[in-house]
């Protein structure tokens, strides 16, 4: 045990100067990419916002389910089979059809090359689970129809979530996905989330509708109110323009008025509906409805052929600017709620690491002063051996580029208490075996192998603890099981191959003092 | 080698553990447990007054005129720090937390908000959830390594003097209202953790005696065992309470519960290792036959 081949000792001695090097190259700028990498900072010590999103998709199924009874009723008028009684009960649509025709109607629908029920092979499932009660139908979406609309909702929305949040122009934001219904922001670095919680708040659904005049329409009509809660407005449900077919948009100043307004222009399509709606509807107030609030109705004094315009409403200068990026950015398929929020400022982020560090210094430095006070040479032996572990450890953080959590320093704290644990399980087992045993290098040898399988044992237990932290923690807590882990495995080698060197070294240089131990 | 007669405490320091295990079992049933945000719901702010002479009272008074239902303040280290915890949280608008900000303003002065959590219903539920999970899987899985590596009495011991560790760490903070939280749920692992490190230390060293003394009853046994790995399990014992007590004094408020969490459970966890897990294995009257008899399959 207590022979070393130059082989081995090169290697030791090599790698743990890599390590260390990384664990330096946090605190020394160079220009090469590879050889300076820092250790990422968590939210909770550089301060941030980490907001958990969640989708709203019943709007968004309701209206798929419209859509759905449209196609149907096309697609059977087509061949000539006749289906009536139409209907949307909460998620489900009800038809009926004549008796003849049940089979027809049937095999249509079940058919794995049906148009208007697909089939997906790779879940053997279509897109609707179809009931039937006689001429009764019943189509409701499968467990995979819904799993495909609620990830291809989820797919749009976080498309939408990180063009506004790039518009805004915060450092390095982390747009993830959760599950099939959430979006995981964090925001490092940002101050105040308000701006950002407030855009991402908001569907942004744009649409132009004119005004009723009389309750006649024939596309039916709605009650909308302002958005400043002044009044209510009939609004003709017939929608001339949304937002999809804005180009741009940006806040400009109206040199008229003296307002702040956003200006937009329109696609080729959008500005040849808007140029035809606005020239048959002259002296008609054209409502601008912003997720179902109008802001502003102004009358429509002359056709706007020119594929631009102006949103006249009660703008100061940043809420025009966010209308606009708003707009810019596109809206969101559905609604987006903020379920779970963490905001750290960024001086108290400073304040953690202060604290950290100041915590990490002092443990380490009582750890240090204990060993020597308890083994003096062999003190010093396992405290080389603490200090390369914790240039190990964080070398190792540092090269893949961890993140490293306030509880993650605490770990790291925690990794040096503990840490000294295997060499003193060796070196009580030395003493015990030198009892009996005169010669000290055998007396060593039998002190490492009869101790090896304990402290496999016992940290084993402890990296168990640390796997089921990071599969099931999130956040901070995973940065402590990072570090606790990696803190087991620099621990484990520091102490193998590390202390054990050095051990071999003092004792084969001693080995005829009386009392080594 | 100290020669300490541990074993003559068995009875006095289980019926104490038993005691103390009851007593913590009453008021987590009974008192339960002082849930944070995270597992509760609702919203947390840390805030910081630039005005010395606001006080808790004021704080609380400022803040109950929001409707913001049971709110709770608390001093957070500095004179001027202050936590707030109330029950609302609200999802759905996304000025609520600059709202809040915005009336302190007008009754307490500039406040500056350090930390905001704000916790909805559903993720508080899964995180306690995932964090119940957490604690059993992690239970399971020492378990299920306790056993392929030793006899089915010492797993058993481990185990129980595991749960003795945990219930008794939880039952301190529920007797004294300590919030529970996602560091507390990390810290219960790590006490598991360390707990079973500990035990199976003394362990190892039980079935190495086991085979090397057979004449030597389990009572005795045990108690040599103790002793020849005492002065491990001591300077094991100081040197990471010396890094908890670090982290516990100078690492910050955040902290505080989380390495005061650590160091209950260090304590207890040591102690368990000597005074739960060898009384089980003199209960159930272990000998070298038991692990004879194993070695043999």
């Amino acid at each position: 045990m207590l022979y070393f081949s130059k082989l081995r000792i090169i290697s030791v001695i090599v790698f743990t100067i890599i390590f260390s090097y990384f664990a330096f190259s946090n605190f020394v700028k160079f220009d090469d990419k590879f050889f300076s990498k820092n250790i990422n900072l968590g939210l909770d010590l550089q301060g941030g916002s980490y907001l958990l999103l969640e989708i709203d998709n019943r709007p968004v199924i309701t209206q798929k389910l419209q859509a759905k009874i449209i196609e149907l009723k096309r697609y059977f008028k087509e061949k000539q089979i006749t289906l009536k009684n139409f209907s949307l009960k909460g998620d489900t649509i009800l038809f009926e059809t004549t008796d003849n025709e049940i089979e027809n109607v049937k095999n249509i629908l079940n058919d794995k090359e049906s148009d208007v029920n697909t089939y997906y092979p790779t879940y053997k499932s279509h897109e609707f689970d179809v009931l039937e009660d006689g001429n009764l139908f019943s189509l409701n979406y499968s467990r995979y129809g819904l799993v495909l609309l609620k990830n291809s909702s989820l797919d749009q929305a976080i498309e939408i979530v990180r063009r506004r949040v790039d518009e805004v122009g915060t450092n390095e934001p982390n747009i993830l996905k959760r599950g099939n219904d959430r979006i995981l922001v964090e925001l490092p670095g940002l101050d105040d989330p308000n701006r950002i919680k407030s855009l991402l708040g908001k569907t942004a659904n744009l649409t132009f509708q004119f005004i009723s005049q009389n309750n006649e329409e024939s596309f039916g009509t709605e009650k909308l109110s302002f958005e400043d809660g002044s009044r209510d407005a009939i609004v003709s449900k017939r929608i001339i323009l949304s937002g999809d077919n804005l180009v741009d948009a940006k806040p400009t100043m109206n040199s008229q008025t003296n307002e702040t307004v956003v200006s937009f222009s329109l696609d080729r399509v959008g500005a040849k509906k808007f140029g035809k709606a606005t020239s048959t509807g002259v002296g008609k107030q054209l409502a601008i409805v912003l997720d179902g609030k109008i802001i502003s109705a102004p009358s429509v004094r002359e056709p706007i052929i020119g594929g631009s315009g102006q949103i006249s409403g009660d703008f100061t200068f940043q809420s025009a600017t966010d209308l606009a990026l708003l707009l810019r950015s596109g809206a969101l398929p559905a609604p987006l709620n903020i379920i779970e929020e963490r905001t750290v400022g960024p001086d108290l982020g400073q304040d953690s690491i202060d604290a950290g560090i100041l915590s990490l210094f002092i443990g380490f430095l009582l750890v240090i002063l204990f060993m020597i006070y308890k083994y003096r040479a062999f003190g010093l032996i396992a405290n080389l051996a603490l200090v390369s572990n914790l240039f190990l450890l964080i070398g190792i953080l540092t090269l893949f580029e961890a993140t490293l959590t306030l509880p993650g320093i605490a770990g790291i704290i925690l990794t040096v208490g503990m840490a000294v644990d295997a060499n003193v399980l060796i070196f009580e087992r030395i003493k015990e075996e030198t009892k009996n045993e005169k010669n000290p290098i055998i007396a060593f040898d039998a002190g490492y192998t009869k101790s090896r399988t304990t402290i496999l044992d016992a940290n084993i237990t402890t990296l168990i603890a640390a796997f089921i932290l990071f599969f099931m923690g999130s956040g901070p807590v995973k940065g402590f099981s990072v570090t606790l882990g990696v803190g087991i495995l620099t621990t484990l080698f520091s102490v193998y191959f590390i202390a054990r060197l050095l051990t071999s070294l003092y004792v084969v240089k001693n080995k005829d003092k009386e009392q080594l131990l | 080698m100290s020669n300490i007669s541990f074993n003559k405490f068995y009875r006095k320091f289980n019926i104490l553990s038993l005691i103390l295990i009851v007593i913590s079992l009453v008021f987590l049933i009974f008192k339960g447990l002082n849930y944070g945000v995270d597992f509760k719901g609702g919203t947390l702010i840390e805030l910081r007054t630039t005005d010395k002479t606001n006080n808790i009272s004021l704080i609380r008074d400022s803040f109950n005129q929001m409707n913001l239902g049971d709110v709770s303040v608390k001093k957070f280290g500095n004179e001027t720090d202050f936590i707030v915890k109330f029950e609302k949280q609200n999802s759905n608008d996304p000025d609520f937390i600059k709202n809040i900000q915005n009336k302190l303003f007008n009754s307490i002065g500039d406040v500056d908000f350090r930390r905001v959590e704000n916790v909805g219903p559903k993720v508080s539920s899964e995180l306690l959830k995932s964090g119940i999970i957490a604690i059993s899987l992690s239970l399971a899985a020492m378990l299920l390594y306790i056993w392929i590596r030793f006899e089915w009495q010492f797993s058993l011991g481990a185990i129980l003097a595991i749960f003795h560790d945990v219930i008794i760490t939880l039952g301190i903070f529920s007797i004294f209202s300590l919030e529970i939280n996602l560091s507390i749920v990390a810290a219960v692992l790590t006490i598991v953790g360390y707990s079973m490190n500990d035990t199976v230390v003394i362990f190892d060293r039980v079935r190495e005696n086991l085979r090397k003394y057979s004449d030597i009853k389990i009572f005795d046994l045990t108690n040599i065992s103790i002793n020849e790995t005492l002065s491990r399990t001591i300077i094991t014992s100081v040197t990471t309470l010396l890094a908890l007590f670090s982290i516990y004094l100078f690492g910050g408020e955040i902290l505080k519960g989380f390495s005061l969490a650590m160091i209950l459970g260090v304590i207890f966890g040591t102690y368990s290792s000597i005074y739960i897990a060898n009384p089980i294995l003199v209960a159930l009257n272990v000998s070298s036959r038991t692990i004879v008899k194993e070695e043999k399959d």
